[in-house]
């Protein structure tokens, strides 16, 4: 029920985004998301988005794992 | 896709792995609080790569599984009644009430669609405006703000026709629920990312500061799960409590306050029923008394005495005190396509899961 997938923004109006998920594009309400820009990626559910995804974040992560995983 | 394949690298999942070994030392017990986690930790096979004295026990994170029979058999109920429409989410259909379900009212002819978002409730009942439609409202606080623009939107467009069957859940009063029955050992907590990206860490800080109990906001990938678990791992051996964020590209510490605000214009917190661990205080939302009039339960309609299954551990599996295995019926009378108890109907419920992988 709480499933959320990532979707790349790629046109908006008024208060309803253009959203690339894994190539299909689909209508998503950005009701609960307003400051969000074409090219950032949101967090999908139920047909709104609820969160953008922060890239530098995501990044930060995976670097942080990469080099913990090397380092042992 | 780009957010999901790069957190399922083998590599990197292999050295979160050395370190889970190299850091535990002691016999815990980890709740996994949602169900999408348990899906996740079957499907790629987390429970067996875990040191032995790591164990994983699922919690009560399935809005289909703890939504009680009383609500399902209102809803059957209510799709008796003359011209009502009957709108769900699709999970909910199988899921057996006392003596029917939704999928079986559908079969004699009962007028009941699936939707898969709250905007769509609206589009119906703009489509048919002579038809009472009910939205069975279900879901965590990730659900819950789209609940609540569906009801913005309703009332706006001065829709009087779209009702709401309000059965949605709070989960950290859930889990102070779990916590204060001591009926299960919990040594930390693998907290579900999509609720807490609306509702942020705030509320689940009493699982640290009154309970003593280390918790992890966690995503839902492999390397995600195994990051979190290293991170309670760390916080227990070192003896600290606190509430962490593993799952930052989406989760705040203040959540999503838009989203918030949302809920809060047309609900209030309340009391609720949850399968298994029955009424519990502030873990439900009612309507604010302005949006009562979308309220179903204000309508005039006969419920048949909801029981439940004699045998059925639903309950009990839904607090982590059994598991699937413990069950009479389970594999032998139930299963998907016959399901006893919500566990096994929805796709996240931990009956389901065992039985898909284990």
């Amino acid at each position: 029920m709480c499933l959320g997938i990532p979707g790349r923004v790629v046109e908006i109006e008024k208060n309803v985004a253009k959203v690339d998920v894994g190539g299909l594009l689909r209508d998503i309400s950005l009701d609960l998301c307003p400051e969000v820009s074409v090219g950032e990626y949101v967090l999908i559910h139920t047909g709104f988005a609820i969160q953008k995804v922060d890239e530098e974040e995501a990044t930060e992560t995976l670097d942080l794992l990469r080099k913990m995983a090397e380092a042992i | 896709m780009k957010f999901i394949d790069e957190f399922r690298d083998k590599e990197i999942a292999k050295g979160l792995i050395r370190r889970i070994q190299k850091t535990s030392t002691r016999p815990v017990q980890l709740m996994e609080v949602c169900g999408t986690h348990t899906v996740s930790i079957f499907r790629y096979g987390i429970r067996d790569i875990l040191p032995n004295h790591i164990k994983l026990i699922s919690g009560p994170g399935c809005p289909v599984c703890v939504t009680p029979n009383v609500d399902i058999d209102l809803a059957i109920a209510l799709s008796r009644q003359k011209d009502v429409i009957i709108v769900t989410f699709g999970d909910m259909m199988k899921v057996p009430g006392s003596t029917s379900s939704l999928q079986k009212e559908k079969a004699e002819g009962r007028d009941i669609r699936i939707i898969y978002s709250s905007l769509e409730a609206l589009k119906i009942a703009k489509e048919y405006p002579g038809k009472r439609v009910v939205f069975l409202a279900i879901g965590f606080e990730t659900t819950s703000p789209t609940i609540a623009v569906a009801i913005l939107r309703a009332r706006e467009e001065k829709l009087h026709n779209l009702f709401f069957l309000n059965s949605q859940k709070r989960v950290p009063p859930a889990l102070y629920a779990l916590l204060h029955s001591q009926q299960v050992k919990v040594d930390g907590f693998i907290l579900p990312g999509h609720v807490s990206t609306i509702i942020g860490t705030d509320p689940y800080q009493f699982i640290a500061k009154e309970f003593g109990k280390p918790a992890v906001i966690t995503g839902f990938e492999p390397l995600d799960i195994l990051q979190g678990i290293w991170m309670l791992v760390q916080q227990i051996e070192e003896n600290q409590a606190s509430i962490e964020i593993q799952y930052r590209r989406v989760v705040h510490e203040n959540g999503n306050p838009i989203a918030i605000n949302k809920i809060y214009e047309v609900f209030e917190k309340g009391e609720s029923d949850w399968r298994g661990l029955g009424g519990i205080p502030d873990s439900g939302y009612r309507f604010k008394e302005s949006y009562k009039e979308m309220d179903v339960r204000n309508f005039e309609v006969e419920v048949e005495p909801s029981k439940e299954h004699p045998e059925c551990l639903c309950g009990e599996v839904l607090q982590g005190i059994k598991i699937p295995l413990e069950c009479h019926l389970f594999k032998k009378v139930c299963h998907p396509e016959n399901p006893i108890g919500p566990c096994m109907v929805s796709i996240e419920g931990t009956c389901h899961t065992y039985y898909k992988y284990q």
